[in-house]
């Protein structure tokens, strides 16, 4: 468990005056505050440590056991046993809640002051701190409404997930988030959805695009074609004559639409013509005469 | 008929310790809507959550109105570019 400089963290001097510390802080918990900073994971943990740096340096009691103990911080029980009749201040730092749980410090705090702030001027109820976690899905993942298991903070929870969700989205499972305090709402559980690519089928919303090679005798002469879908394989007749980029619309064939059951959108799929290598004598001569019967 | 949940306003007001006034301004500069019924004044609970951030813009980070107002249409823009990132980043994939 490392030391942890408040000072530093707050950018202020060992001298600095309660009033310097509260500015100090609240110019940093302007720039790092989690309201500031959306779904900025290197801001919500900047913001934990001015937060907590100013939980310490903005209690007298607190700043006085930091100063004495901070770098010594395994001897600050001894410390306490000699102070038995010490109390705790109660009195009350500006700490921001940020929209959360007030919890959240580090292992060296808790090693010190015990992990809990002091207490608030009045039982305010406190909304739970929101979570936000990833879930990483392959396209045929997120074809298909499926069950999943998460361990969010320590707790599982089994979710469900609609087919049809995006790359991006982000879902809100209500009040799974932290727990609320002195009676306050749980928070909620965020999940960021990031679904990744299919090595033959792309995805634009609910439709569905894959390149289909085509040999050139069925391109000039027609015929039939099976092709892959995320659903199965799909027989295709090919028109006599098919150019080069032609697009074939399969309608209802593409992705399942979010939380409509039974729709889906379509499936493109653009002819690639592949010219043949490696002719034969025989076939170049074919070829020869094709293109003099023109 | 939908039914909507609603919070009296001098209610929330005291079991958070702030001003009647400072929910009014809010509502006047258009950052939240407030339902009066019976001429009495209620917050819909879909905007608790939003009224809770201003009020630690206002109480606890010390930004006033006008800052909670530019900071609200940043917010949004951000969110808005941030969707807009995600959706060009899908429609990439379609040429990767």
């Amino acid at each position: 468990m490392a030391f942890i400089d408040y000072y530093k963290t707050l950018g202020i001097d060992k001298s600095a005056s309660p009033k310097e510390v509260k500015d100090a802080y609240r110019k940093l918990a302007r720039k790092y505050h989690p309201d500031l900073n959306p779904n900025n994971q290197d801001a919500k943990s900047s913001f934990q440590q001015i937060n907590e740096a100013n939980e310490v340096l903005s209690d007298p009691e607190k700043r006085k056991k930091y100063d004495q103990y901070g770098k010594d911080w395994q001897h600050a029980d001894e410390f306490e046993k000699q102070k038995q009749q010490s109390q705790d201040s109660g009195s009350r730092g500006a700490t921001f809640s940020g929209g959360s749980s007030p919890g959240d410090f580090s292992d060296f705090f808790e090693s010190m002051f015990g992990g809990s702030r002091s207490s608030g001027r009045k039982q305010t109820k406190y909304r739970g701190e929101d979570y936000t976690t990833e879930i990483h899905l392959d396209l045929l993942d997120a074809f298909k409404t499926h069950k999943q298991t998460l361990l969010v903070n320590g707790t599982t929870i089994r979710i469900t997930i609609p087919a049809g969700v995006e790359n991006g989205q982000i879902i809100k499972v209500q009040g799974h988030g932290g727990p609320g305090e002195n009676g306050g709402p749980n928070g909620d559980l965020y999940i960021t959805f990031t679904v990744a690519n299919h090595p033959t089928i792309k995805r634009l919303g609910n439709n569905l695009y894959s390149n289909v090679e085509l040999d050139l005798y069925t391109a000039v002469l027609g015929g039939e074609i099976t092709i892959d879908t995320l659903d199965g394989k799909v027989k295709l007749k090919v028109k006599p004559e098919t150019q080069q980029g032609t697009k074939v619309n399969l309608k209802g064939k593409g992705f399942p639409v979010y939380k409509r059951e039974g729709q889906f959108g379509d499936f493109q799929v653009t002819y690639l013509v592949k010219v043949p290598t490696n002719l034969t004598e025989r076939q170049k001569a074919l070829f020869e005469e094709l293109k003099n019967s023109k | 008929m939908q039914s909507e949940y609603l919070i009296a306003i001098d209610e929330f007001c005291a079991k958070h310790d702030i001003e009647v006034s400072f929910i009014s301004s809010l509502q006047q500069t258009g950052l939240i809507e407030i339902t009066t019924v019976e001429e009495v004044g209620f917050i819909p609970v879909d905007q608790i959550q939003q009224l809770e951030k201003f009020m630690r813009f206002y109480y606890e980070l010390d930004i006033n109105l006008e800052g909670i107002e530019t900071i609200s249409y940043l917010l949004k823009r951000v969110t808005d570019l941030q969707e807009e990132i995600t959706n060009l980043r899908n429609r990439l994939g379609l040429y990767e």
